[in-house]
């Protein structure tokens, strides 16, 4: 790629499509096809034979009869095929009939009044002009309109009607009864359109004449895409467009020596048929109405629309989405101790993957040791490129110190990855532009990928066994972008909703939230040890407490690295959701109040540095100060809370979420109940009492009724257990500070399970009119429909275990669902949107330069870069003025 | 000295940057500075901030918005919960939600599952539940098969027996009277309607034909006495305010009629939504349309707690309603009609597209993302794509002299 001069490479402008006369066929092929067989006693093509060597090289060595090259550069020949009579190609088939529909069965000329015609040629060219899948569609109108004609506004001739009976025969409704067309006929009709005519059909006469669709000569395509493969045993195995071609030329010779001899027309027409059959298998093997083109194994052969066809076809398949060189996949795991920004790659990687350096003066004697080094030992390199183009590969290279010393600058050398290259990251699915992101090379020892905890967030990435692909760029331009554009650092702020994606998780919160808590105070070891594992080289700060001490704040140490003229007031996620929070009042310490960089009042959890979650200070810092401070503080401060996590220590048992005796009997109590209520429920439906809701039956609401009451004894149930269950409890600050879990989880693990749910209705299926043979029929009681009284710590019964495994399972097929669901849905957003940009005037435009929008947005402003949303934040900038004001 | 800038000032400090600012901007600054009533120079020092962080905000020529918006949208969509029927304010209806609406709206179906309408009413008439209880059982259709108990076929006669419930009768409003003028008016007959006894009205065919008399049956029982076409269901539903307290009251009806709804006497046409997106265009044309696109996505996400930036729901809107008419996102609509063949090739009806392309001896120039990528040999023409880099890069000659030598 650097060795040619972009001025020499050529670049397609365009691709124009077309259908082929049966003279563009007869000059493009190089030899006509008239036997069928394939390969001599000897093993040799025969001549004349559709593996004929004109056709072009495949195997290797073998020089092309055609062109004179070897199977590489040869790049295949067509041939041809004489039909002995015409067949109609099937993709064209529906055209075809509407053609002979919209046209004048003797004259050809389009049944349309000249008057009308004129004016719609007006009308085409004028669409043609900006709007031509309108044209098109212009175009069926007037098809419609003049297949309804009977008699010819031209000529005079009387019409019939044409049927078209698929894929590929025409009848012709006459007077005297029903003719079959042959396609000898309709060529001869389709002929006779004039040019001018077909224009106002949607045909492009110079591209495509619709005569040309009546197929008098086959191309047959060369053999190097359709290779034959030799198997293990020595015998050939061809392909399946090979056979087929084979089938073709075979019917076509007997229907010619038929025709020669004089055969009856019955035998003809037999043949003609089979020809027709094979030929349109030949170009579709899942035509409607006609059987698929079998192999002997039975299997349907795999033709010329098959290959093109779908997800795994020549357009998905291989052009859409192409295979690379230059890139590694391997099982990932976590690494606290790198960058967010780095990845660490194993050696053995490193070893294989080479990033191209060009020789200069500068750096000749880093990359000789590289070149010394070969390609078994890292750093070292796997091949140098001479500036004619020639490669050497140093795994065969017998004495690389010779070597060494003949480079040159201008020379390439292809080193191994080393610490600081950049490469491309990928998780799929990629659902977005953060599953890509570029990170800075670590290489290191064993054979995982290894990245930074912070960052599996935006890669949706776990360690249980997930793989990552990894690419290495090669051009100086692409190192470029990646470093500037890709590098995760980048992408703390995702463009979705203007906030940041990467931030804490899991421990990185808990660590936090203990870290800040008021009770956190330090000694100077501790202090240090905590500062020292986040990579802080400053100076301690005046410590809290002097006597007895000196002592530090968990809050203190927090502060040191928050940039020194942060102001931030928030509330944290463990603050109560309602009641007072304010400076000098809030529950769980929940006002948070950044002054100067100093954190002053408040803890820090999910609300302060948690991913995908706005307006919190995280989001403050990377937002006012950037992303290399964001970087930085992912990198130094979040290392200290889970340094904070391994000092304190958190660990969760069975009896984390064990409640007293008295309140287990409370929430049996509760639940007893609600049993009680929904036993009158019954009751009053039973004895016709309950009333229907507008539009329900009462049995719904019965239903309704039923889950709420059950819905709420949970609840209530819930909030005893919780009482039991404070903030030194270590699930519950999990729970509380949004590190993992919910109160619901712990209500499940300590009170009770509650309802499992079907469809978002009570477990119903099973046996006739009741769920399990346990139950008497007709039990609505809550035990018989799914409710589960038990907790997790108690254990279920068995009835229990298996309502809470219906409802599981049904969680199951329901992601299966809508992945493959959504994954649809995306695919035609992005096949809609793909081609969308900011033009420079700032309008969004298409490829094709509409415009979709006069100004992004209405407002311009990308919401990657955006607080939230908004471009400004007013309140803010008021804020800091005001601050500023006592000051001055 | 501190004295807070005046409103005229104000006003023309702000709007100095009329042609850089955004409406909603300038108003804000103006409103919010006001409030805080800061200084003259603090005010300017405020505006001048906000013209430097809008500035810094603005999307960099190039940027591939619509694939983000594409992105944006199509992420969160897999952490959606597929089955998701939720009460629409009232206990009554369900809506659907979720991915499954989600996809209801890119597709644009002719009627959504669960059509609802929201109506207001007029403000003399908002306040008064009886009024709106009146207007939801004027619009509540109902068919002769709502208000009858059981329907008998006499073949002696040929004629249809029906026994009405009075009951329901009351409940929905409708005399033996309207009955009967329906029943006037239906197709068909050719014989007498009869009223026999309280309750049972017999509709004579009056001829001797067992086929029609079915089809009269059928007919009959799908007569609409009143209401509008399309209405199944209407509830009256009271509007709170923060405290609770009782604003206004509205109607949620199940199924969906803008025309007819907004012809209405006493309703509130400018408040009266449907969430019909068809619908909407056709009523209201198209700019209606792609409004009611973003309030119906933004209604499914927020439902779902999921945050998506309103720019990107815009996208979408105007992808779909550029052209002036509602198109689905897909094959029928704006990737079908692409002027590309190999994009077209490459989404759906690979062969269709080709077979299409080379009849119309089409021409792809290469312009948009998918082709490129397809060629391969340039790169793709949006953002680090859409620029050219230009360098006129001297070799330091010295230096090359030295390397060469050495």
């Amino acid at each position: 790629m650097s060795a040619s001069e972009p001025s020499e490479m050529k670049v397609i402008g365009g691709i124009k499509f077309g259908v082929l006369s049966p003279d563009m066929m007869r000059k493009l092929s190089v030899m006509e096809v008239t036997t069928s067989e394939l390969y001599d006693e000897e093993g040799f093509p025969v001549p004349g034979g559709v593996m004929d060597r004109r056709l072009g090289s495949v195997e290797p060595g073998v020089r092309c009869a055609t062109c004179g090259n070897t199977s590489i550069n040869c790049p295949g020949h067509f041939g041809h095929i004489e039909l002995a009579r015409p067949v109609i190609h099937p993709e064209f088939a529906p055209y075809i009939a509407n053609i002979l529909k919209a046209t004048c069965n003797t004259c050809g000329r389009l049944k349309l009044p000249e008057e009308k015609i004129k004016s719609a040629r007006e009308k085409m060219y004028k669409l043609g002009k900006h709007w031509v899948m309108l044209k098109y569609k212009y175009a069926q109108t007037l098809i419609k309109e003049a297949s309804k004609v009977t008699t010819c506004p031209h000529c005079g001739a009387q019409q019939y009607k044409i049927k078209f009976d698929k894929p590929y025969t025409f009848y012709e409704q006459r007077d005297d009864g029903v003719h079959r067309l042959t396609p000898e006929e309709i060529r001869e009709r389709l002929e006779r359109i004039p040019d001018e005519d077909l224009e106002l059909l949607g045909l492009n006469p110079k591209e495509a004449r619709p005569e040309w669709m009546v197929l008098r000569v086959l191309l047959v395509v060369p053999p190097s895409v359709r290779p034959s493969i030799t198997l293990e045993s020595g015998d050939r195995s061809e392909d399946d467009l090979t056979h087929k071609l084979v089938d073709i030329v075979r019917v076509n010779q007997r229907l010619r020596e038929n025709l020669e001899s004089g055969a009856p027309n019955l035998i003809i027409d037999d043949l003609w048929n089979l020809l027709q059959y094979h030929v349109a298998t030949y170009f579709d093997n899942e035509l409607p109405g006609i059987p698929p083109a079998r192999h002997r194994s039975g299997r349907p052969l795999r033709t010329l629309a098959q290959r093109l066809k779908g997800k795994e076809g020549r357009f998905r398949g291989s052009l859409a989405g192409k295979r690379v060189d230059f890139s590694a996949r391997t099982v990932i795991s976590p690494d606290p101790n790198i960058s967010i920004n780095e990845v660490g790659v194993p050696i053995e990687i490193a070893k294989i993957l080479s990033v191209p350096e060009k020789v200069t003066y500068w750096n000749i004697e880093r990359l000789k040791k590289f070149v010394l080094n070969g390609p078994e030992k890292w750093p070292g390199a796997n091949y140098i490129v001479r500036p004619d183009g020639g490669r050497i590969d140093l795994r065969f290279a017998k004495n690389r110190e010779e070597i060494v010393e003949t480079l040159k600058p201008g020379y390439i050398v292809e080193r191994h990855l080393i610490d600081g290259d950049i490469v491309l990251f990928n998780r799929q699915p990629s659902l977005h532009r953060m599953s890509i992101m570029a990170h800075i090379v670590k290489v290191l020892p064993y054979k995982t990928f290894r990245l930074n905890l912070l960052v599996t967030v935006p890669y949706n990435a776990d360690f249980d066994g997930d793989e990552m692909n990894l690419h290495v760029p090669q051009g100086e331009e692409a190192r470029a972008e990646a470093r500037t554009l890709m590098l995760v650092q980048e992408h703390i702020l995702t463009p979705r909703y203007g906030g940041p994606i990467i931030g804490g998780i899991h421990d990185y919160i808990t660590g936090a939230y203990l870290l800040t808590r008021k009770d956190s105070v330090f000694d100077k070891g501790q202090a240090m040890r905590l500062l020292f594992e986040a990579k802080y080289d400053g100076e301690l700060p005046e410590p809290a407490v002097l006597k007895p001490g000196p002592y530090w704040t968990g809050k203190q140490l927090v502060s040191v690295f928050l940039p020194k003229d942060l102001d931030y007031v928030g509330r944290a996620a463990v603050a109560p959701p309602v009641g007072r929070c304010d400076e000098e009042e809030c529950g769980n310490d929940g006002y948070v109040l950044i002054k100067r960089g100093r954190l002053l009042l408040g803890v820090f959890d999910k609300q302060a540095i948690g991913a995908e979650k706005p307006e919190t200070v995280l989001h403050e810092i990377v937002k006012e100060y950037g992303s290399d401070m964001g970087r930085e503080i992912m990198d130094t401060m979040f290392k200290m809370f889970v340094a904070y996590l391994d000092m304190h220590g958190l660990t969760m048992g069975i009896d984390t979420i064990e409640i007293p005796e008295a309140a287990i009997h409370d929430i049996e109590e509760v639940l007893r109940e609600a049993e009680e209520r929904v036993k009158e429920l019954i009751k009053d439906y039973e004895e016709g009492r309950l009333q229907a809701t507008p539009g329900k039956t009462r049995r719904e609401t019965l239903e309704d009724l039923i889950m709420n009451v059950l819905a709420d004894a949970r609840t209530r149930a819930g909030e005893i257990a919780s009482q039991y269950l404070g903030m030194t409890n270590h699930a519950v600050i999990m729970a509380k500070t949004g590190a993992r879990g919910s109160m619901l989880n712990l209500t499940q693990m300590a009170a009770v399970v509650g309802q499992q749910s079907v469809r978002g209705k009570r477990v119903e299926r099973g046996y006739s009119g009741r769920t399990l043979p346990h139950f008497s029929v007709g039990d609505l009681m809550p035990e018989a429909r799914g409710f589960v009284y038990s907790s997790f710590r108690k254990g279920l019964k068995p009835t229990e275990f298996f309502f809470h495994a219906i409802s599981g399972r049904e969680g199951l097929v329901d992601t299966a669902v809508r992945t493959a669901q959504s994954g649809y849905m995306y695919r035609r957003l992005q096949n809609a949107m793909q081609d969308f940009y900011v033009s420079y005037d700032g309008s969004v435009r298409t490829s094709e330069g509409f415009v979709i929008q006069l100004r992004y947005g209405e407002d311009g402003v990308d919401p990657a870069r955006s607080d939230h949303g908004r471009a400004v934040n007013v309140d803010k900038l008021i804020k800091r003025v005001l601050a500023l004001r006592g000051e001055r | 000295m501190a004295r807070p800038v005046s409103e005229k000032v104000l006003w023309s400090l702000v709007e100095q940057y009329y042609d850089v600012l955004p409406e909603r901007l300038r108003r804000e600054l103006y409103e919010k500075i006001l409030e805080a009533g800061l200084t003259k120079s603090e005010a300017v020092e405020v505006i001048e901030e906000a013209v430097r962080r809008y500035k810094a905000s603005l999307v960099a020529p190039g940027e591939a918005v619509g694939m983000v918006a594409a992105q944006s949208l199509g992420e969160p969509a897999t952490q959606m919960t597929l089955r998701t029927f939720h009460f629409a304010g009232v206990r009554e209806l369900n809506v659907t939600l979720g991915l499954p609406r989600m996809i209801e709206i890119v597709d644009v179906r002719r009627e959504p599952s669960t059509p609802i309408m929201e109506i207001y009413l007029e403000p003399e008439l908002a306040k008064d539940e009886k009024a709106a209880l009146r207007i939801a059982s004027e619009i509540e259709l109902t068919t002769v098969e709502n208000v009858t108990r059981s329907v008998m076929l006499d073949y002696y006669e040929y004629a249809v027996v029906l026994e009405l419930d009075p009951d329901v009768m009351e409940n929905r409003g409708v005399t033996l009277d309207d009955v009967v003028k329906a029943l006037n008016r239906v197709k068909g007959r050719r014989g007498r309607v009869e009223v026999q006894g309280e309750n049972t009205v017999v509709v004579y065919l009056g001829v001797e034909d067992i086929p029609k008399l079915r089809r009269l049956h059928d007919r009959i029982l799908q007569l609409r006495i009143k209401g509008i076409k399309g209405i199944r269901h209407a509830i009256v539903k009271p509007v709170r305010d923060d405290e609770g307290n009782i604003v206004e009251y509205m109607i949620m009806t199940e199924g969906s009629n803008l025309q007819a709804v907004l012809s209405l006497e006493g309703i509130d046409p400018e408040r009266t939504t449907t969430n019909n997106i068809l619908e909407v265009y056709e009523v209201l044309g198209i700019e209606a349309a792609r409004a009611a696109i973003i309030e119906e996505i933004k209604k499914v996400l927020d439902e779902h707690g999921l945050d998506v930036d309103y720019r990107h729901i815009m996208m979408v809107a105007d992808t779909m309603t550029y052209t002036g008419k509602v198109r689905q996102v897909g094959r029928h609509g704006v990737a079908g009609e692409k002027s590309s063949v190999l994009a077209r090739a490459s989404f759906e009806v690979t062969v269709k597209n080709l077979v299409e392309a080379a009849m119309r001896g089409e021409e792809d120039p290469l312009r948009g993302v998918i082709e490129n990528i397809i060629v391969g040999n340039k790169p793709v023409p949006i953002g680090t794509g859409a620029v050219k880099l230009k360098m006129r890069y001297e070799f330091p000659v010295a230096v090359a002299n030295k390397g060469g030598e050495e």
